[in-house]
């Protein structure tokens, strides 16, 4: 019952921005490109919902637009971080033991004992800051996250009596792997997925705050949280929106997250309730 | 024991080479030429060579990273190519400002979430189990330099008991300094406690329904005593895991925090330093950070092994 409920609020709260990211593509309240000053800083009204920002621009279009940019990085560098990590855990499983297993454990060790954020500060200042290098960035930090766990839970796969029955009837080491044992682990990466989408909204979040995200004019929440730094104690509003937006979205994905676990191994029920 | 600290430390070794050689080429990718950077536009060709003499630029990359490796090694890190002063001298001065953060924003964080995680624990499926958890997805889902900035807002701008930024100095006396740093220890410490408890929570609540937990009461001991004697102890091996992964977060988190309050530390040294390109000092910093991080996670290691002596024998 309560695992429902989290799968409903935590779809509700993430599904709305995602909603909102789409929807911006082909409608929003305001134009965000053309300056208005003499609106600006306005606290929410009728007329703008959640109030202007210094040059006068909507800010629930920016909210909106912003959704696109924070969902667009975070999706991207999960999906890099999986269609890595999968297919290197699927192979270290595969060949337990072999001097391959062995370098892609090293690897991951490696890339874990590095400070994510750190790491990603350096490659945005080599490179530039850009969406293209955060993305790049966050989805380093992925590929480790979704190797270790696929290789994991290979590993018990492959002791199974159906994968011996493959082997037995001719299939070789990758067919299964892909047939047989990637359609096993999908609940698993669905959850690790979700939850690592939630993380790398924040990532993306706290680059854009340092300047190292989405540049200007392209608005990102933690660009709007930037901005509004300076302004908090004349318009406070301003800083609120962009955050509720990503603890929102962050708290929403959680939620899918731990709902959809509950789901898919019952298991695990019993512990957290 | 002997045996699996010298694993695990030629594993820190290795991890180290290859960390710094990551560093160092990451930063040679880096387009612009610091002393062309330095002297400006109208700089002469042979006053740039000149410089670039000077600072060593002109060796091959190979000698300048075993230049590098070998003067970190002895302590020195170079001079910094803005400021001609010995890097080892900036690190050290900032050091006294993010390592205090860090640490205490580690000591705020396992401070809150021992004691909230066992409560939820021991209530399990209680209304304050379920209180404690809803905080907890709150925590973790807010990004800490925003929750740091509506700190500001309510303590520093309306409240008015905290400065908005800034740093006043050790010599002003420990409790200006400490004050200093409250509220980006706190802003730094909530995800991580969040984390923590939930982890604290899990872990407990795995090794109570153990046998032994059950021997433990059948023998006379209260829940309460159960617990503290036999299954937090037996609950510490994940929760280590966490306090040594947190530390690197607290590193990484506390140089974003550092501009939301204008601190002077390693983090608004390593921005100042990019944008300088001052890139010696960019991979010093950096270098530093990594290095910290990775003896950190080797000290669990032996935590480990000190809390759990199964895990001396499977080494």
């Amino acid at each position: 019952m309560k695992t429902y409920q989290n799968i409903v609020l935590g779809a509700l709260l993430s599904g709305i921005f995602m909603v909102a990211a789409i929807v911006s593509f082909v409608w929003i309240p305001y134009d965000i490109e053309s300056l208005n000053i003499a609106e600006r800083m306005r606290p929410p009204t009728m007329v703008h919902p959640l109030g202007t920002d210094h040059f006068g621009r909507d800010i629930l279009s920016m909210v909106m637009v912003g959704a696109r940019t924070s969902i667009a990085v975070a999706l991207v560098a999960v999906g890099i971080g999986m269609g890595l990590g999968v297919p290197l855990g699927l192979a270290a499983a595969a060949q337990k033991g072999s001097l391959l297993d062995e370098i892609i454990g090293r690897g991951n060790d490696l890339v874990f004992a590095f400070p994510s954020l750190l790491i990603a500060i350096l490659i945005t200042a080599t490179f530039g800051p850009s969406a293209l290098n955060a993305i790049i960035a966050i989805g380093i930090f992925n590929v480790p996250v979704f190797a270790r766990l696929t290789r994991g839970s290979a590993l018990s796969l492959w002791k199974r009596e159906f994968i011996m029955a493959a082997q037995v009837s001719g299939k070789n080491t990758v067919r299964i792997s892909v047939e047989h044992i990637l359609p096993n682990l999908s609940n698993l990466l669905i959850v690790q997925g979700t939850i690592q989408f939630s993380l790398a909204i924040l990532a993306e979040a706290a680059l854009s705050y340092v300047g190292l995200g989405a540049q200007p004019p392209t608005p990102s929440w933690g660009r709007m949280l930037a901005d509004s730094q300076t302004m908090i104690s004349l318009a406070p509003h301003l800083a609120l929106a962009p955050g509720l937006a990503i603890v929102f979205t962050v708290l929403g994905l959680n939620l899918l997250g731990d709902g959809l676990r509950d789901v898919f191994d019952p298991r695990l029920r019993r512990e957290r309730t | 024991m002997t045996r699996y600290i010298l694993t695990r430390l030629s594993s820190l070794l290795i991890s180290l080479v290859i960390a710094s050689i990551v560093i160092f080429g990451l930063i040679e990718i880096i387009p612009g030429d610091p002393a062309a950077f330095m002297l400006g536009i109208n700089a002469q060709e042979d006053t740039i060579d000149a410089l670039r003499a000077e600072l060593g630029l002109d060796a091959s990359p190979i000698a300048r990273y075993f230049a590098w490796v070998s003067g970190m090694v002895t302590g020195d890190f170079g001079t910094s190519y803005t400021y001609r002063t010995p890097v080892t001298e900036m690190i050290a001065e900032r050091l006294w400002i993010s390592l205090p953060l860090a640490l205490i924003a580690l000591a705020l964080s396992t401070l809150i979430a021992f004691p909230v995680g066992i409560l939820a624990a021991s209530k399990r499926g209680s209304i304050t189990d379920t209180v404690i958890m809803g905080f907890t997805q709150l925590g973790v889902a807010i990004p800490n330099f925003w929750f740091a900035m509506l700190m500001v807002l309510v303590f520093a701008i309306n409240l008015r008991w905290f400065s908005a930024g800034g740093f006043p100095g050790w010599d002003d006396g420990l409790f200006a300094g400490l004050k200093a740093l409250t509220l980006p220890a706190i802003s730094l410490a909530l995800p991580q406690a969040s984390i923590l408890a939930r982890v604290m929570r899990s872990a407990l609540i795995d090794t109570l329904d153990e046998d032994f937990m059950r021997t433990a009461r059948a023998k006379g001991l209260t829940q309460r005593q159960a617990i503290r004697r036999h299954a937090l102890r037996n609950a510490m091996i994940p929760v280590l895991t966490i306090i040594g992964l947190q530390f690197s977060f607290l590193l990484a988190g506390a140089i974003i925090i550092e501009n939301v309050f204008f601190l002077p530390g390693l983090g608004r040294l390593i921005f100042q330093a990019i944008s300088q390109r001052d890139l010696i000092v960019v991979e010093s910093v950096v270098m530093l950070l990594v290095f910290a991080v990775i003896v950190v996670n080797f000290a669990v290691d032996i935590a480990y092994a000190l809390v759990d002596p199964r895990l001396r024998r499977k080494a």
